[in-house]
């Protein structure tokens, strides 16, 4: 793929350290229109963290972020929001005492005429997101806590989808679920590239990585060992740099 | 993504026909059963106390139009507070406090409309309730506050920060008046307590009791409308109307109640001398009528209760009490939400003790002394988790009903040593709390 013109995402130099390490040293990246880009690295690589420098959960120490080629300061998630960044955490993220509706509307209320919150409107939005994402979702009026594993990652993947996201950050969003779940975000993923989403995916699992990514970024103790167009190469280069740090040759 | 299908929500998954009654109707009208549970305990006390002074001494005193009402003005203080620990607990934290506060406070009023408000505006003026009353608010508030930034922005764990908020502002609440008692109070605050002039009559008892089966009938019609629109199911017709004869049939039974407590036969005279009243004082009859504690008790619930379910505020208290770590990446500001709930909390601590020293028609430094437990245990036994992210203000409320029948009932029955009640409230918070999660289980 060409990425030319200006990138939807510019990280500049990213660096965090916490208590002295450095959990990510000068690293930098870019993320183009309709573009999925994979992050992979060990546990404790940094992924994770340079990207909470993205959705606002962290703020890095320094460093530029770049959204359509200005710069912007995200100080916390509400910021991140404001950018149309949408984040799909590890953990979810959900309240588990709360349903589906109040999940996917926490922080951004419907709100009647007299500014109480709509519940019934918002149920109503969640119905809709659900008949597209997760037909067969029918638990609208429990606690997430009473719901399946995929069921609960069809509520955090239905909260970044519905508001519009031109940036979506996934955070191992396969991890948790069985085969056939998985198809069906591969799915949603390439679906949401077509719409000119840029998406950074971090996976654990190469193969999926060779399959939804158009490059991959490898991390390693915090610095980027290189990036590759992920057609360019074949899994066992990009095991190469995530287990030894080599970079083949067509990396950048 | 995939899970099997369910049955679309707001409608049986069983079918109606394989139900008893009583379950049919629960499914029907939506009721929450932990709150018929709880209902039904309160019930069983009451009666419980009625029946065992009838067997044992001959006259059962509970079921009264008398104790109904005194039980109602006594709930009040405890009541008022127990709606703000159930945001405090929602979030995980506790507030031991609340007593202390009520005693602070409550000096403080004593102090400003007795020995300082008389000297400017003139005893007995009409501003001297609203003012001191405001004060206590505010002060209250900035108690709250203060320990709600201890805790939220200098990372106090909130039982240590209110456990000396505890011992703080009692000791405080001495210090202003070297401990001295400051009685009476205004006469128009101390109407604020309740009592015969506290209460607002049986016209008056009658109007608020229509208004608020008008408003019942209302919210009934709104949700139903609101559900249309989105093409939700509806409740069967039968089940609106039940709820709606359910919820206004005891409205009106508590108005009959109050009205039923006639004036005492002192006051009776006192009113009729001062009134030109020629009748004998023994065939005049003056109905009590809700008590204005009662009624602010009623409002600050209502208030809660809106506070709770149909604002953003309450619903981040919630969030933050599932999953904190989730309200800070939702953009909620979680710290502030602490702030705002330990001042919410001063601030009905405040007016708790409002009413308690106006009821007491003093201010003393021992007001609310221990109040933070039975606080605490109301808002616990109403069902609010101590694990954080459940509860509700009609728990607390109905909590609260059930500790203070076990002690007015206790008393009634004979055992009024305070060693009977503290071992039977004892007793009743641990077995509230087993009983909830045995159930809670069994939901599951």
């Amino acid at each position: 793929m060409a990425n030319t013109g200006t990138p939807l995402v510019e990280l500049r130099d990213i660096s965090i350290a916490f208590g002295g390490i450095k959990a990510v040293d000068h690293v930098s990246l870019d993320l183009y229109p309709g573009e999925v880009v994979g992050l992979l690295g060990h546990n404790g690589a940094g992924k994770s963290t340079l990207i909470k420098c993205l959705s606002g959960a962290y703020k890095a120490d320094s460093g530029q972020i770049l959204i359509n080629g200005k710069e912007v300061e995200i100080n916390n998630p509400r910021d991140a929001r404001a950018e149309n960044i949408e984040t799909i955490y590890q953990t979810l993220a959900l309240a588990d005492n709360l349903d589906a509706a109040s999940n996917l509307f926490l922080g951004r209320e419907l709100v009647n005429s007299m500014g109480f919150v709509d519940d019934s409107a918002m149920e109503a939005e969640t119905r809709k997101i659900m008949k597209r994402l997760n037909p067969n979702f029918r638990k609208f009026n429990v606690p997430v806590s009473a719901l399946s594993g995929g069921q609960r990652q069809s509520v955090a993947i239905a909260r970044a989808v519905y508001f519009n996201a031109k940036i979506l950050i996934m955070d191992e969003p396969t991890a948790a679920l069985g085969p056939q779940e998985t198809q069906m975000v591969s799915e949603l993923i390439q679906e949401l590239k077509a719409q000119g989403l840029g998406i950074f995916l971090i996976e654990h699992d190469i193969h999926n990585v060779m399959q939804l990514c158009d490059r991959a970024v490898v991390m390693k103790n915090g610095q980027r060992v290189g990036t590759v167009t992920v057609n360019e190469v074949t899994d066992e280069d990009i095991l190469g740099m995530i287990i030894m740090g080599k970079k083949p040759p067509q990396a950048v | 993504m995939t899970d099997t299908p369910t049955a679309p929500p707001h409608a049986p998954q069983i079918s109606d026909a394989q139900l008893n009654p009583l379950a049919r109707f629960i499914r029907a009208t939506e009721l929450d059963t932990r709150m018929l549970g709880m209902v039904g305990a309160l019930l069983m006390i009451w009666l419980g106390f009625h029946l065992y002074g009838a067997l044992s001494n001959g006259a059962g005193v509970f079921l009264t139009p008398r104790n109904l009402w005194n039980l109602s003005v006594q709930t009040a203080v405890t009541g008022i507070m127990a709606t703000g620990m159930v945001l405090v607990i929602i979030t995980r934290n506790i507030d031991l406090s609340v007593g202390s506060i009520v005693g602070f406070t409550g000096m403080v009023m004593g102090i400003l409309q007795v020995n300082i408000l008389p000297q400017y505006l003139g005893l007995g003026h009409p501003m001297i309730w609203v003012i001191t009353a405001i004060t206590g608010l505010i002060v209250g508030a900035l108690i709250g506050s203060f320990h709600g930034w201890l805790i939220a922005y200098r990372g106090i764990p909130s039982f240590i920060v209110t456990l000396g908020g505890l011992l703080v502002w009692r000791g405080a609440a001495f210090l202003t008046a070297d401990g001295k008692t400051i009685s009476p109070v205004d006469p128009t605050f101390a109407l604020l307590g309740g009592g015969p002039y506290g209460a607002i009559g049986s016209t008056g008892s009658w109007i608020v009791g229509i208004l608020g089966c008008i408003a019942i009938v209302w919210i009934l019609m709104r949700s139903r409308v609101a559900r249309r629109r989105h093409d939700f199911a509806l409740r069967p017709m039968w089940a609106e109307v039940t709820l709606g004869l359910l919820a206004c049939g005891a409205l009106i039974g508590a108005v009959l109640v109050v009205n039923a407590y006639p004036w005492p036969i002192g006051i009776v005279k006192t009113y009729a001398a001062a009134n030109g009243l020629t009748a004998d004082p023994a065939t005049i009859f003056i109905s009590h009528g809700f008590a204005i504690p009662v009624l602010i008790l009623a409002a600050v619930a209502i208030a809660m209760t809106i506070l709770m379910t149909r604002t953003r505020f309450g619903r981040y208290v919630f969030a933050i009490g599932g999953n904190p770590e989730a309200a800070a990446l939702a953009g909620i500001n979680t710290r502030w939400m602490t702030v705002k709930i330990f001042a919410l909390m001063g601030l009905l601590a405040g007016l708790a003790a409002v009413v308690a020293s106006a009821r007491l028609n003093s201010a003393t430094n021992a007001l609310g002394d221990l109040e933070e437990l039975y606080v605490i245990a109301s808002a616990v036994v109403g069902g609010t988790s101590l694990a954080g992210g459940v509860g509700t203000i009609y728990g607390a409320i109905i909590g609260t009903l059930v500790i203070q029948s076990l002690q007015t009932g206790m008393v009634l029955i004979g055992f009024g040593d305070g060693s009977y009640r503290k071992i039977v409230v004892g007793i009743a918070l641990v077995l509230a709390v087993y009983l909830d999660i045995l159930y809670r289980k069994k939901i599951k």
